[in-house]
């Protein structure tokens, strides 16, 4: 149920959404008193650490324990022999987690100790003897699709896969409509270009950890760092063969998702150890681990073709992506694919996804799955034509944009959206006209995501001091608590200072999807809203019983019970507390709640703004000004909102100059840790300027978009756009570090 | 009827057509129909599938109403990060 | 394994401890101390998440044994806000919404503090530099740059 009760989005004053408040939260954060997912511990707990495999694809004949299970100190040992047959549905999560009867990537973990002490656990990994059969391997995404490829899985190739291509292929994706050969022909100008990105990682700095306990009757708690706890939860409980109502997850603070950790990689792990050991066991993976062994997103390898008329207008766009998503089928080609054209309103498209295993680690999702890479090749090509016909990068995407009622490239007709404004917006801004020097250019790219709900469960109680608490199920990471504590303020007319919201374990609440898709001001704001007015009816109706009135003769206004109509006037309001005060007194404690499966949610667009500089003696870039332009229709907390445009855009610009997984020859990751694997610093950057661009998305009573994940779809186009026009030649591979630079410069001088 | 929107892919299980026709009232009923009449799309159905309704996006919500008039899009499971 | 026999101050606290010889500070801090403000993001010296003042140097506490805080002062992120009263780089954080999943903001708060001792009014380009040593993968660093450039303009006010 997405669309409020009222027919019409409300005009409204806002008190309180749209201001600046102190996060509720902070002073935790500020002072080291939060507690990440490492940062608990249990009497008589052990430390848990991993095995894992050195080769990138590997027969496993056979694990030998023995010395291991033998050493003093260690209480448990586990492989894969001690998780039971699971549905097929978690069978490649299970696998991946603990390796079945193939090692598939550098790093795929084999069996696990559960020790006293951490140098006792390393001591017992040495001990454990695996017998490995080395296979051939393959990490490239071309290369996985050749006949010849080294295969993962035999007969996995789903029906949309054609006879006769590699076992490699799990999935081929196609959609689009109009006639793109007509298209071509009728435009002036047609480019047909290969582009290339690497895998990258979310980069989170908190790795992975948890502390899970487990009695002898099967209860079991878990603490955990994630997105999602309920997810953990269902998951967890479907690989150790536990009901759900016996498990118990405790999400901890989380340093840093980014889609990484919608998924387990330690818990069921940690919970088989428990259970075998009898005794908590904590777990937390090294910096390395998480290179190696989590979620990065995919490596790609994409042709684009688009046809252009002389006067901008775009005849025909066609693309054919493919990802490879790690060890299991996980690569979100079909999103890339999905996204790649959203900004624009095209008569004849068609774009083509597949969907690759290699010898990876299983891919997780990244802010914006998928869209970044196919975003990045479209808004290349563009980019290019513009400048070979002389137009305005701005004024071509203006006159190609989706608007309102636009048949989406992927196909369904927009509702209301917010491109044309954002593209106005950079229009109008002085950073399009600003002057530009010697080795400087400026790039220009929009993105596009989609939003969506999900399950949502929200309770409000309204305690007797006139305080409300309020508890939800999805782990902050951006700094939704407070936009919840904001909206439930809002709507109970009350000061924010005097409602809490927490995040509560999966004991308390109903099912919650995990916090991912931009879903949470949306979703759980929507919920919020919905649970403070049945609150509000609520506490309508005591006041209505002590004035001895109608129900409907009563309103809600600025925190107060009032009485309405014929007996306006005729008693004082009442304010929440003085209604909390007396509720054991008028029929009990007062709360709300909410339970849905939000649907409705919009879709966020933006325009990207990017100066570069580019050292032609190194191929060093150095980013001089970037300007986020985002529709995020209804900004709750305007600070937070500008927050998710920065932190998307940097990771963008990282992704697009620097950061990329390197394999050997052999198979193995060569950098695994941030010296090697080299993420955004201050010193690279510039401030971030943001313009938060506000078209009401119709489906939520504040009118709010999800705007998390946008923000990364821009930055590798618009950057590489710069950095090509900076450097007087087209990069088609990212990152553009600065070898590659100096070599393209080098080729195009020659 | 309902007229319902096939990406391409799908479209090896619905004879070639871009666009099928099935009466349905509600999201259950649509993809139960589809199923029945294109049993192609069923293991697509099992993998996972979003619907647009009038352009906005429902996963699962099997009591969502469709009218004859809607413009109805199938779409791959979304999932964010 | 013996267990070294260890005398230190933090926080201006003197304090005693037991650890093994290959345990660094950072593992000390967190597991034997109860201390949890400090990070591991990497365990290497490349994300500062660990970030200690150790006799009023920066320092990454995972690139310190344990053993080696014997006589020293070691200041962490709990010691920086006097009991209620937040330090100003703390209280501007939070006013410049610079923090959002909040992991690296002890080590960069450590970090920024080290800097406004040596040089009270840095540069943009100073502060960036000298925090150059913390990831950070949420924010972007635009707010905490403004945020340290905030608090030292209070701070030389005050």
């Amino acid at each position: 149920m997405a669309l409020d009760d009222k027919p019409e989005l409300e005009v409204r004053v806002f008190k309180i959404v749209g201001s600046r408040p102190i996060r509720p939260d902070g002073i935790d954060k500020v002072t080291g008193r939060a507690r990440f997912g490492a940062d608990m511990s249990a009497p008589g707990m052990l430390v848990g650490l991993v095995l894992r495999s050195p080769h990138a694809h590997a027969r496993i004949r056979g694990i030998d324990t023995a010395k291991a299970e033998a050493l003093p100190g260690v209480k448990a040992v586990v492989t894969s022999a001690d998780f039971g047959e699971v549905s097929d549905d978690l069978r490649d999560i299970l696998h991946n987690v603990m390796a079945h009867d193939k090692a598939l990537y550098d790093g795929h973990a084999v069996a696990a100790v559960a020790a006293s002490s951490a140098s006792v656990a390393k001591r017992a990994l040495a001990l454990i003897e695996v017998d490995y059969e080395v296979l051939p391997h393959v990490t490239d995404v071309d290369e996985a699709m050749k006949l010849d490829a080294p295969v993962l899985h035999e007969g996995r190739s789903d029906e949309t896969v054609p006879a006769g291509m590699s076992a490699n292929i799990m999935h081929r994706f196609e959609y689009g409509h109009g006639d793109v050969e007509a298209g071509f022909a009728a435009a002036d100008e047609v480019l047909e270009r290969s582009f290339k990105t690497a895998a990258t990682h979310q980069g989170y700095i908190e790795p992975h950890a948890c502390l899970a306990s487990m009695g002898p009757d099967g209860q079991a708690d878990l603490w955990c760092c994630t997105q999602g706890h309920y997810m953990v939860r269902n998951t967890c409980a479907g690989l150790l063969g536990l009901d759900a109502s016996q498990l118990k997850v405790t999400a901890s603070e989380i340093g840093g998702g980014f889609g990484g950790k919608t998924t387990v990689f330690l818990e069921p792990v940690a919970l088989a150890l428990a259970r075998k050991a009898g005794r908590p066991v904590k777990m937390v993976m090294s910096r390395d681990e998480v290179f190696r062994a989590t979620g990065p997103t995919s490596s790609t390898s994409i042709d684009i073709k688009i046809g252009m008329k002389r006067d901008g207008t775009i005849t025909a766009g066609w693309a054919d992506l493919r990802y490879q998503g790690g060890a299991f089928q996980s690569s979100p080609v079909q999103f890339g694919a999905m996204a790649c054209f959203a900004a624009y309103d095209l008569a004849n498209v068609q774009a083509i996804g597949w969907d690759v295993v290699a010898n990876r680690p299983k891919a997780a999702a990244y802010r914006a799955p998928g869209a970044p890479m196919g975003t990045y090749a479209v808004e290349s090509v563009v980019d290019e034509l513009c400048e070979k016909l002389g137009l305005d990068r701005l004024e071509v995407r203006l006159k190609n944009a989706s608007r309102d009622g636009t048949k989406a490239a992927y196909g369904p007709r927009f509702g209301r959206i917010g491109l044309t404004a954002t593209l106005e917006a950079a229009k109008a801004h002085p950073h399009y006209t600003a002057p530009l020097g010697p080795n400087q250019g400026r790039g220009v790219a929009c993105g596009f995501w989609f939003n969506f709900g999900g399950d949502t469960c929200v309770s409000m109680s309204i305690n007797n001091d006139g305080t409300v608490s309020l508890s939800e199920g999805n782990p902050d990471i951006g700094g939704s608590r407070a936009a919840m504590t904001m909206m439930a303020a809002e709507e109970l007319g009350i000061p924010y200072e005097r409602v809490r919201t927490t995040i509560a374990d999966t004991s308390a609440l109903g099912q919650n999807e995990v916090t991912d898709g931009s879903r949470v001001t949306f979703a759980v704001g929507l919920a919020t809203i919905k649970a403070a007015r049945e609150a509000i009816t609520i506490m309508c109706g005591r006041a209505a019983k002590i004035w001895g009135i109608d129900e409907d003769a009563v309103f809600w206004e600025d925190g107060h019970a009032k009485p309405a109509g014929p007996n306006a006037g005729k008693f004082p309001p009442m304010s929440l507390a003085e209604i909390a005060a007396v509720a054991s007194n008028t029929g009990g404690p007062i709360a709300g709640h909410h339970e849905v499966n939000a649907e409705g949610a919009g879709v966020s667009f933006a325009t990207h703004l990017v100066d570069a500089e580019v050292d032609p003696e190194t191929g060093a870039v150095k980013i001089l000004r970037y300007t986020v332009f985002q529709d995020a229709g209804k900004a709750v907390h305007p600070a937070y909102v500008e927050g998710q445009f920065q932190g998307g855009a940097v990771q963008g610009i990282g992704w697009a100059l620097n950061e990329e997984y390197i394999y050997g020859p052999d198979g193995r990751l060569q950098n695994p840790g941030f010296l090697d694997y080299r993420i955004p610093v201050a010193s690279d950057l510039p401030m971030i300027d943001t313009v938060i661009i506000e078209v009401p998305n119709p489906g939520h009573p504040y009118g709010v978009r999800g705007v998390g994940e946008t923000s990364i779809v821009p930055p590798l186009a618009a950057v590489a756009n710069a950095v090509s026009a900076a450097a007087g030649v087209r990069l088609t591979e990212l990152p553009m570090s600065p070898p590659k630079v100096l070599e393209a410069i080098d080729a195009a001088g020659d | 009827m309902v007229r319902v929107a096939i990406w391409g892919s799908l479209r090896a299980a619905t004879g070639g057509r871009a666009e099928v026709e099935v009466e349905a009232n509600n999201l259950r009923e649509l993809l139960d129909r589809l199923a029945e009449a294109y049993p192609g799309i069923r293991p697509q159905i099992d993998r996972g599938i979003s619907v647009s309704i009038d352009g906005l996006v429902y996963n699962d919500s099997w009591f969502t109403p469709i009218r004859p008039d809607s413009e109805v899009v199938l779409l791959p499971r979304i999932v964010g990060g | 394994m013996t267990q070294i026999h260890v005398s230190t101050k933090i926080n201006g606290d003197a304090v005693e401890f037991l650890c093994e010889a290959q345990e660094t500070l950072l593992d000390v801090l967190r597991d034997r101390l109860d201390l949890t403000g400090a990070k591991e993001g990497c365990s290497t010296g490349d994300c500062g998440a660990c970030s200690v003042t150790v006799d009023g140097r920066l320092v990454c506490s995972c690139l310190m044994l344990g053993a080696e805080a014997e006589g020293r002062e070691i200041a962490t992120i709990e010691g920086m806000a006097a009991g209620e009263v937040l330090h100003p780089l703390q209280q501007k954080f939070l006013e410049h919404a610079a923090l959002q999943c909040g992991i690296c903001t002890p080590g960069i708060l450590v970090a920024a503090e080290a800097l406004l001792e040596k040089n009270p009014d840095p540069t943009e380009t100073e502060v960036r530099y000298w925090l150059a040593g913390n990831l950070c993968r949420c924010t972007g660093y635009d707010k905490i740059v403004r945020a340290v450039m905030d608090a030292a303009e209070q701070m030389r006010g005050a």
